[in-house]
């Protein structure tokens, strides 16, 4: 059995990562669990340095990176002596070439594969998806990163806060770094602007890793409100927006895509492009090499707008987006206006957006129009 | 009375074949509308659009009754990685691919619009060229301060790489020259 990953995050260098990590292996240690410290890098932090005592620290190795020797942690080390809990700091590490690994945290991987479970660090300008919004932030360009999904796996994530004008008080006071580096820190990094940014960042970024976990169990909470429960009916509320925009392969869903984005980016949420296909639907012949030609050119639109493309397989439209809205959190979904309907239909079955908005109470619905219908607008031909 | 039911039975399964064979017949015709081989592509970069070469594509468009498949190039810069999300670059490109979309829909043209990303602009050429098929492409050469132009360099090699036919406007000379 796997095991247990715990990720303490912050918003920056001092905020108290390696301090909480070790203060939770004592805590742990002292109630008779065998821990062990795989790495730490106290950066010369007596105190951190004061709460690793007692701790079993496994030897780190030697290894030479042209010509210059660096300390790296022992992987083969750690999963030979086999603790119960392994403390390793900095997840986003670059292991020197030659080993095992090319970063730590696919070490990390590898123990708890070994049934090891793993507390780590990490800052948030290490996230790869935030690492552009960081630099647009700060102006400063981290170059170790670790995939998102490193952080999603966590069984736990914790947030290691702290306000920008205590975290600079601790820097000034040389807790952070040897007094000959704080100048420089203060006058670049440090600064009261980034640092808030940063910690709303962490913030978001938590409270998102939180909701997503909170709403796995929608579907559940959704049957037991159906079931009549009062008391269950605390269905999980999404913490910040999440968008979830219907599209087809038709040129014309672009229009969607695009108000789509705006919205997202005006209410600072994460938005999904989802696309149902009917099963079998691009396998062959000329219409199939055509859709399967504007899926990819979505699927690059999605890339260059940070979206999320979703690509199901279904009959009805409105039951696949009713399943992904819940298991995405969705709290607004977008579509384009529905395609007009024969009678026969129209006694069948309602129109998608009631089915919608019946399927997903509490989710808002936008309709979106076709501007250039507008009776007011100029109409005129190119010559 | 069994064999009206009957004879209801097989009309509504008869109706229902028949409404689905005209959806599918519809929604091929739907994609045979922006058949990739009567495309004409339209790349342009930068905040502004060159007015002349947006106008060409369009009557050109018209005439031959072609999709219009105007390409915003989006330049990566070395720093970042190639796939990272471009949100300033979205930013400026979604409303000029709205503005043409309206403009097209306004001359009766079909538009796909796309966005191409690259470290330049040759190079978001490229990537464009390999991505997708056009009948012909429409630049504006964006000599003396055009914005939204390609550069002569970036012409002379799409003469000799284009697929099909290239069509460059020269910019308007200003005036008092």
């Amino acid at each position: 059995m796997p095991g247990h990953l715990k990720v303490f995050i912050g918003m920056a260098a001092g905020v108290g990562k390696t301090y909480r990590m070790l203060q939770e292996g004592q805590a742990e240690a002292e109630a008779g669990r065998d821990v062990a410290i795989g790495y730490l890098e106290p950066h010369g932090r007596i105190e951190t340095e004061s709460l690793a005592a007692g701790l079993e620290v496994i030897p780190r190795r030697r290894v030479f990176y042209r010509d210059t020797p660096l300390q790296e942690m022992s992987l083969p080390a750690i999963l030979a002596r086999e603790p119960e809990l392994c403390l390793i700091d900095e997840l986003a590490h670059t292991n020197a070439p030659g080993l095992e690994h090319e970063k730590r945290y696919e070490d990390v991987q590898d123990v708890l594969e070994a049934g090891i479970d793993v507390y780590s660090t990490v800052n948030v300008q290490h996230l790869e998806s935030l690492n552009d919004q960081v630099t647009q932030l700060t102006g400063t360009r981290v170059r170790e990163t670790i995939p998102d999904a490193v952080l999603s796996a966590a069984d736990e994530v914790v947030l290691v806060d702290l306000t920008p004008e205590a975290l600079i008080t601790r820097l000034r006071a040389g807790k952070i770094y040897p007094a000959e580096r704080v100048p420089a820190a203060l006058s670049n990094f440090f600064k009261i602007e980034n640092l808030s940014a940063l910690r709303e960042t962490a913030l978001r970024q938590v409270a998102e890793g939180v909701g997503v976990k909170r709403l796995a169990p929608a579907p559940t909470a959704l049957r037991e409100r159906r079931e009549g429960g009062l008391a269950k009916a605390a269905a999980p509320q999404a913490i910040s927006e999440r968008l979830l925009a219907l599209v087809t392969l038709s040129p014309r869903a672009q229009r969607v895509v695009r108000r789509a984005w705006r919205s997202a980016q005006r209410l600072g949420a994460e938005l999904d492009l989802l696309v149902v296909r009917r099963p079998g639907a691009g396998e062959g012949g000329q219409a199939g090499l055509q859709e399967r030609e504007a899926l990819e050119a979505l699927r690059r639109l999605a890339s260059i707008l940070g979206a999320h493309l979703l690509v199901e397989e279904g009959d009805d439209v409105a039951d696949v987006a009713i399943r992904v809205a819940r298991e995405r959190g969705t709290t607004y979904v977008l579509m384009g206006a529905p395609k007009p309907r024969n009678a026969w239909r129209r006694l069948m079955q309602p129109a998608l957006p009631f089915r919608l908005l019946r399927g997903l109470p509490g989710v808002d619905l936008r309709i979106v129009a076709d501007r250039t219908l507008r009776a007011e607008a100029p109409v005129e031909e190119e010559r | 009375l069994i064999a009206a039911l009957l004879a209801l039975l097989v009309g509504l399964v008869l109706g229902g074949g028949t409404m689905l064979a005209l959806e599918r017949r519809n929604r091929a015709r739907a994609l045979s509308r922006s058949s990739a081989a009567n495309r004409i592509a339209f790349p342009f970069t930068g905040e502004d659009l060159s007015e002349p070469a947006l106008a060409a594509a369009l009557r050109i468009a018209h005439a031959e009754g072609a999709t219009l498949m105007p390409v915003y190039l989006a330049l990566v810069p070395m720093r970042l990685s190639a796939e990272v999300p471009l949100p300033a670059e979205a930013a400026v490109a979604l409303p000029l691919l709205e503005a043409i979309e309206q403009r097209a829909t306004r001359a009766h043209v079909p538009v796909d619009s796309r966005i191409e990303r690259g470290r330049t602009v040759r190079h978001a050429l490229r990537e464009l060229m390999r991505h997708e098929r056009f009948q012909r492409m429409v630049v504006a050469a964006g000599t003396n301060g055009v914005s939204g132009g390609v550069s002569p360099e970036d012409v002379a090699w799409l003469v000799e790489h284009a697929p099909g036919e290239l069509i460059a406007l020269r910019p308007a000379q200003p005036r008092g020259l």
